[in-house]
């Protein structure tokens, strides 16, 4: 013990004025930077609190509808989600989130999650499990819920049909669209539709997309046995259709769809990407919206 | 033990007093009795005239290109899709396997309260590497705020030197404050709030991903460096550093102190982003002849390269003769 007893009897000389100032001048100024550094970490409450930092997350996101905190704390800020996807739908969300800085989001208007890496990509790279590693296939997720936001707006509701371009020759989107490539997405500039009636919510739909490939596959499988896609690829097919097209008659003699959202809705945000209507007709919610599906 | 003990008190903030001449042993004794008076003011100046300028020194540049380049390969492999470094400095997949940062490891751990086994695997790998790297040989060797904030410090010393700013300096004890803060604020919020401020997370991510809004705060925090206090992030505020400097606790790589050539002049300390890790180069500051620079320590080398004396000099425990 009296090894260490001599050093500090030579320290305690007893401080200068000027030396005891200067100290306590630093003590304060360190307060003030821990109270503001703290306080201003802390910032990242208020989006979060005030709900402006909810969106659209990628697939499998550990989540509730209006309660994200989960999926902010399991995120580790990485960006690999964005790195998989091959249609570069997630973007990491900036300052202005709070907390939510850094994690993953889906802006479905501007490029929406057309599931065309079949396998959900995003969710096995993710290396903390914050996209949940318990989803197999894209219809076991529930991104939001589709939800016709202004019928009136809505061509089918209109009885119009649509011809060119979904989102005009500038937009940058992409969709796979399946028997031209199977393997790479293009942009959606590059196909231009001529529909009688326009039904491109549904036409685009991957749910919808899938179930007729399995229905194709059911069909054929009674002459003879095909290699299902499904199997091959993992991607099973839907149990619940997501979208469909019902008529409307309103008594003037025009020809009218409406469409209406189904159960088996994933929330990919595709119908609201490919809505050739200008803002979208159809939009996603990040709740389910009871009332789109009782209507039918 | 007393390497662990010395490092452990600088990353806590404390000041660890000069040893006694009971704590010193007899041949380091010698050499600084020996020293008595022999340098003179003018002599003294004359060494200092002697130093190369640290800028573009060899260890700089080696540190710098390194840094570069370990922060262009996340860039490139995602901007031509080579998938050889996924993700960003918080989490990555190099060629395929799990890295995860320590420090935003934890805050996720402590906030989600469940931990996943790729995650671990991506722990024990970093915390493996970083063990045989040096612990915070990440801070300047491969975090872009460091570089940022290396070329802000040339610009503070260049203010003070013109007195048009005064340099103020925290307390360092309030770097551990901030440690325990963050950590149970992650705990008791359940968000990973050290993260939302985290120069090195946002520009990483930025770098890879594309400007946005958060560069303004890393900006501030240059600002505050350049006009305020020199190197303020990195010597009093973040936690990283913390975590990695306890990683280093057990790991071979150091800057070695040699007592027996050092002119004592103290212009290793001038340059060094914690300084207080070269208090042992004070005449009649070291224990031994040959002593190690505790773990909070960058091992950045920019005491090496000052050193004119070769007092200082990296070393690999087990391995420092291979080195030369």
């Amino acid at each position: 013990m009296s090894d260490k007893q001599q050093p500090v009897k030579r320290n305690k000389r007893p401080m200068t004025p000027k030396r005891k100032e200067q100290s306590r001048r630093e003590f304060l100024r360190s307060s003030v930077l821990a109270a503001g550094m703290i306080g201003v970490s802390m910032l990242g409450y208020v989006p979060v609190l005030q709900g402006t930092s909810l969106r659209l997350r990628p697939p499998g996101a550990l989540k509730a509808p209006d309660d994200e905190q989960q999926f902010y704390a399991s995120c580790i800020k990485c960006g690999q989600c964005v790195q998989v996807c091959p249609v570069e739908a997630i973007k990491l969300a900036d300052l202005l989130d709070g907390f939510g800085i850094g994690v993953p989001y889906i802006d479905a208007r501007e490029q929406a999650c057309d599931f065309s890496c079949d396998g959900l990509q995003c969710v096995l790279a993710c290396p903390t499990g914050a996209l949940t590693h318990d989803l197999d296939y894209p219809a076991d997720t529930r991104m939001g819920f589709a939800r016709l936001a202004r019928p009136k707006a809505c061509l089918a509701m209109q009885g119009k049909g649509f011809k060119g371009q979904a989102r005009g020759a500038d937009y940058k989107g992409l969709l796979r669209y399946e028997e031209i490539d199977r393997w790479n997405p293009i942009r959606v500039s590059e196909h231009p539709y001529d529909l009688e009636i326009c039904d491109l919510c549904v036409r685009q739909c991957p749910i919808e997309i899938r179930i007729t490939q399995c229905e194709a596959a059911e069909s054929e499988k009674t002459d003879q046995p095909v290699a299902r896609v499904a199997q091959q690829m993992g991607n099973a097919c839907p149990p619940e259709h997501a979208i469909t097209l019902e008529p409307l008659d309103q008594g003037d003699g025009v020809v009218r769809m409406k469409p209406v959202v189904q159960e088996g809705c994933v929330g990919c945000g595709v119908c609201e990407m490919i809505c050739p209507v200008e803002s979208a007709a159809i939009v996603v919610d990040l709740d389910k919206n009871a009332d789109t599906v009782k209507e039918s | 033990m007393s390497y662990i003990k010395d490092s452990i008190a600088h990353l806590i903030g404390q000041k660890i007093p000069r040893p006694s001449k009971q704590e010193q042993s007899a041949e380091v004794q010698a050499i600084y009795a020996g020293k008595k008076g022999k340098l003179s003011k003018a002599d003294v100046e004359a060494v200092r005239h002697a130093h190369k300028s640290t800028f573009l020194s060899k260890w700089q540049k080696r540190r710098w290109a390194t840094l570069i380049l370990v922060n262009l390969l996340f860039v490139a492999s995602f901007y031509f899709d080579v998938q050889l470094v996924e993700g960003a400095l918080t989490g990555a997949r190099v060629m395929g396997f799990h890295f995860a940062d320590l420090n935003a490891a934890l805050q996720v751990v402590l906030a989600y309260k469940h931990i996943v086994l790729n995650l671990v695997i991506g722990i024990v790998t970093v915390f493996l590497m970083w063990l045989l790297l040096g612990g915070r040989t990440f801070c300047s060797w491969v975090c872009p705020y460091h570089l940022l904030s290396e070329w802000a410090e040339y610009l503070h010393l260049w203010l003070v030197k013109k007195r048009l700013i005064k340099n103020h300096t925290f307390n360092r004890k309030v770097r551990i404050v901030f440690y325990l803060v963050f950590a149970l604020l992650a705990l008791l919020t359940g968000y990973t709030v050290f993260e939302t401020i985290s120069p090195t997370g946002i520009l990483s991510r930025a770098l890879i991903y594309g400007p946005g809004l958060a560069l303004v705060w890393v900006g501030l925090l240059l600002l505050f460096e350049i006009f305020y206090s020199r190197r303020a992030w990195c010597r009093y505020v973040c936690p990283i550093g913390v975590t990695y400097g306890a990683v280093g606790l057990l790991s071979p790589v150091r800057v070695k102190y040699n007592a027996e050539a050092c002119h004592h002049e103290g212009d290793c300390r001038k340059v060094c982003l914690v300084p207080h890790v070269l208090e042992l180069t004070i005449r009649s500051g070291a224990r031994d002849v040959n002593q190690d620079v505790s773990s909070d320590c960058t091992r950045c080398g920019m005491c090496v390269d000052v050193c004119p004396t070769d007092s200082l000099t990296y070393e690999v425990k087990g391995l420092s003769k291979m080195l030369k």
